[in-house]
C-alpha cells in the first residue's frame, strides 16, 4: 500500500469517529458495555455476578447465540427464517419420538433428528429460490406447518404434548453428553477449593462447587460464533455471502453460485436450530410442544442489534454474537434486580427500533445515499 | 487499424434467436466480433441489445443460432462458462454491489486462496493489495481497499468493472451501456479507459444508444433495432446521421429530426 500521499480532494478524509462507526459491531459493543455498566451499578448486589449468577445470564445468552449465528449469516445472505421457533420445538420431538416412543438409541435419534431438521432447512431455501417468493412467506408457512406437527405427533401417539424420560434414556450414550454435557469439571472443582467459586455448605453436593462446569451449551454458542465469523469474514464462501445478500443479479452474473450459497444458508439456520434444540432436551430431560416459541424473532433482534442490515448483504457474527449477549444479560439481569419481567418486552422493543434506525443511518453513510 | 484483416474473429455469433414466452426478443442477430477492435452494438430502448450480450454472456441460452468462440462452437450453461473462456460482461445496472468493499467487489466470485493448515481461506491481504495496484493504475484514488463501492461515483464503479474483468484475463469485454448514467468527464473517462483496453488487444463490445460516444471510440457499428440487425458499418464507411436513422429505424425519425433541427 505504497503511495498514500496522492488524496483526492473530492473526497473528504473521513475522521476516526465516523470511520470506526462504519463496523457493523459497533452497536453491539456499545450496547454491551452500556448494559453491563448499568447492571454493575444497579443490581451488583442482587448476585448476578456471582460465580451462579454469571453462569445464569451465560446460559441464556448462549442460547441466543447459537440461534443468531444462523439467522446473522442467513440474514446476510439476503434471506430471513421465521421457523426457527418452531423448527426448535420440532427438532426436540423428533428426538423423543426417536429415542422414546420408538426408542432408538439416544445417539441414532439425535442423528436422524439432524439430517430431517436440516433437510428441512434445505427445502425451505429451495422453494424460496425455486418461486422467488420473499422467504419471509414462505418460512412463515413452516412456522404454522412444523409447529402444527410438533403438537400433533405427541398427541396421537402418546396423548400428551410433552414427552419425558429423554434424560434416562441418553444415560451411557455417547453423543448426547455432547450436547447436554459439562467440561472442565475438574477445573471448577478447584476453583471450589481454592475458593474462587462458592461451594454447597451442606447436602448432598457438599464440598462441591456451586457452578460444577462448563456446559456444553455454551461451547456450542462460542464454537458456532468462531465458526460463522470465520467463515463470513476470512473465507471466499464469506464473501458470497455478502454478495448473495448484497445484490444476487450482480454476484450471480460474477459467478457466484448464489442458490447454493442461499440454501446452505437456510441449512445452516436448521442446523442451528437442531443444536439448540438437542441441548435443551438435554438439558430439561423432555421435549414440548412450545418449546422455542418466539425464538425466531428473538434471533432477529439479536442479529440487528449487532448491526445487520434487515435489506442483507451487512452484518457481522460478532455483532449477532454480542446482541444475543446484550438479550440475555437484560433478560437475566431484570430478573435478578427484581424488575417486573414483563418490562424486558418493553426494553426489546425500543432497542430493536433504536438498533434498526442506528443501521439505516450507518448504511447511508457507507453507501452515501441520502 | 483494420484488425479484421489480420485475425479471425473471436466470437462469431449466428442467426441468434431469443424468446421469452410469446416475446421474441431477438429475432435472428449475427454480430462477430475481431480481437483488438471496439464493436459498438446501437439501438433504442428495448432493441434487445442486453438481451443479445447475455446470450454471448451465458446469462441467457438463445432460443435458437450458434456462437462461436475461437472458432469452435460454445455453448454456455452460466456466466461462469462465459467467465472462463475469457468473455467478461459489465452488466447495466448490476455490477457492482454498493455495501461491499472494492477489494470485496473486485474478487467477487474471483476470490484469491491461501491455504492454512489444509483449509483454503480467503487470501485478503493479496486481494486488497491487487486492488490498491489496479485502482491507481486506473487513476482512482481509495481511501483503502475497504472502501466501499457505494461511495463510488458512477464512473469510477465502470472503471472498476472494467479494470476487474482485464485484470481476470478478459479476452472479449462486454460493457452493456456504461456510459448511459455517466456525466460528460466521466463519459470521457471511461471511453478512455475502453480505448486502452482495446489496444491491449481485447476485444471490446460497447453497447450504448449514444451515437456521439460510439463514434468516440467504435471501429465497427451494428444496429439492432426490434430484435434484428440492419446490418454492420465500418469506422468512416457511416456519418452519425444515418446510425442515428437506423437506430429509430429510418422514416419516423427523419420526421422527428426535421421537426428538431436534426439534434436528436
Ligand atoms: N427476462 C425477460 N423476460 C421477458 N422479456 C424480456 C426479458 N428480458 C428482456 N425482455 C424483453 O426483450 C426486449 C429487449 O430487451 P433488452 O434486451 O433489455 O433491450 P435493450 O437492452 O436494447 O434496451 C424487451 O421488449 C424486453 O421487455
Ligand atoms: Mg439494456
Amino acid at each position: 500500500m505504497a503511495d498514500t500521499a496522492t488524496t483526492d480532494e473530492r473526497v473528504k478524509e473521513m475522521s476516526r469517529l465516523r470511520l470506526s462507526l462504519m463496523r457493523p459491531e459497533l452497536g453491539g459493543m456499545v450496547g454491551t458495555v452500556a448494559v453491563f455498566v448499568f447492571f454493575l451499578l444497579f443490581a451488583y448486589d442482587s448476585g448476578m455476578f456471582a460465580a451462579q449468577g454469571i453462569m445464569n445470564w451465560s446460559i441464556v445468552s448462549a442460547q441466543f447465540m447459537i440461534i443468531a449465528v444462523g439467522a446473522c449469516l442467513l440474514m446476510i445472505a439476503g434471506e430471513f427464517d421465521l421457523s426457527v421457533g418452531s423448527m426448535i420445538g420440532f427438532a426436540g420431538m423428533m428426538i423423543a419420538v426417536f429415542g422414546i416412543v420408538l426408542d432408538l438409541p439416544m445417539w441414532i435419534a439425535i442423528l436422524i433428528t439432524f439430517v430431517i431438521c436440516v433437510s428441512l432447512g434445505a427445502l425451505n431455501g429451495f422453494i424460496v429460490i425455486r418461486t422467488g417468493l420473499p422467504s419471509f412467506i414462505v418460512t412463515l408457512a413452516f412456522l404454522f406447518i412444523l409447529r402444527g406437527f410438533t403438537i400433533y405427533i405427541p398427541q396421537t401417539v402418546e396423548n400428551k404434548t410433552i414427552i419425558g424420560g429423554i434424560r434416562d434414556a441418553a444415560e451411557g450414550d455417547w453423543l448426547a453428553p455432547v450436547f447436554g454435557g459439562k467440561i472442565f469439571t475438574g477445573f471448577f472443582q478447584w476453583l471450589g477449593d481454592i475458593g474462587v467459586v462458592g461451594v454447597f455448605e451442606r447436602g448432598s453436593r457438599e464440598g462441591q462447587p456451586v457452578v460444577d462446569g462448563l456446559p456444553m451449551l455454551i461451547v456450542w454458542a462460542l464454537l458456532l460464533v468462531a465458526f460463522g465469523h470465520i467463515l463470513l469474514t476470512r473465507t471466499r464462501f464469506g464473501n458470497w455471502v455478502f454478495a448473495a445478500g448484497g445484490d444476487a443479479e450482480a454476484a450471480r452474473n460474477s459467478g457466484v453460485p448464489v442458490n447454493r450459497v442461499k440454501v446452505l444458508m437456510f441449512m445452516f439456520t436448521a442446523f442451528c436450530a437442531t443444536v439448540f434444540a438437542t441441548c435443551q432436551v438435554m438439558e430439561f430431560g423432555s421435549a414440548g410442544a412450545d418449546r422455542g416459541l418466539l425464538k425466531e424473532f428473538e434471533a432477529i433482534i439479536a442479529v440487528v442489534i449487532g448491526g445487520a442490515l434487515l435489506t442483507g448483504g451487512y452484518g457481522s457474527v460478532i455483532g449477532a454474537a454480542l446482541g444475543a449477549l446484550i438479550f440475555g444479560v437484560v433478560q437475566q439481569g431484570l430478573f435478578f434486580a427484581g424488575v417486573e419481567s414483563s418490562l424486558f418486552r418493553v426494553f426489546l422493543g425500543i432497542i430493536l427500533l433504536g438498533a434498526v434506525v442506528l443501521n439505516t443511518y450507518i448504511r447511508r453513510m457507507i453507501t452515501g445515499e441520502r | 487499424m483494420n484488425a479484421r484483416s489480420e485475425h479471425a474473429p473471436i466470437v462469431e455469433m449466428r442467426n441468434i434467436e431469443k424468446h421469452f414466452g410469446p416475446v421474441i426478443a431477438l429475432a435472428g442477430v449475427s454480430v462477430d466480433v475481431y480481437p483488438g477492435e471496439c464493436h459498438c452494438l446501437l439501438g433504442d430502448n428495448g432493441a434487445g441489445k442486453s438481451t443479445f450480450i447475455k446470450t454471448m454472456s451465458g446469462v441467457h441460452k438463445p432460443t435458437k443460432g450458434e456462437i462461436l468462440f475461437e472458432g469452435k462452437p460454445m455453448n454456455f450453461a452460466t456466466p461462469r462458462d462465459a467467465m472462463d473462456a475469457g468473455i467478461a460482461t459489465v452488466h447495466q445496472h448490476l455490477a457492482m454491489i454498493p455495501l461491499m468493499s472494492v477489494s470485496r467487489n473486485f474478487f467477487m466470485g474471483n476470490e484469491p486462496v491461501k491455504k492454512i493448515a489444509g483449509i483454503p481461506f480467503f487470501d485478503r491481504d493479496l486481494a486488497d493489495r491487487t486492488t490498491m495496484e489496479e485502482m491507481r493504475k486506473m487513476g482512482i484514488n481509495l481511501r483503502g481497499p475497504d472502501q466501499a463501492v457505494g461511495t463510488l461515483s458512477g464512473g469510477e464503479r465502470q472503471t472498476v468493472a472494467i479494470s476487474r474483468a482485464v485484470h481476470f484475463g478478459a479476452k472479449v469485454l462486454i460493457l452493456d451501456e456504461p456510459t448511459s448514467a455517466l456525466g460528460v468527464r466521466q463519459t470521457s473517462n471511461v471511453l478512455a479507459t475502453i480505448d486502452k483496453v482495446r489496444k491491449q488487444g481485447v476485444a471490446v463490445v460497447f453497447i450504448t444508444h449514444n451515437v456521439r460516444h460510439a463514434l468516440a471510440v467504435g471501429d465497427r457499428f451494428t444496429v439492432l433495432n426490434r430484435g434484428q440487425t440492419l446490418g454492420t458499418a465500418q469506422r468512416g464507411q457511416i456519418t452519425p446521421d444515418e446510425l442515428q436513422d437506423m437506430m429509430a429505424g429510418g422514416q419516423e425519425l427523419a420526421q422527428l429530426d426535421d421537426a428538431l433541427g436534426g439534434t436528436v
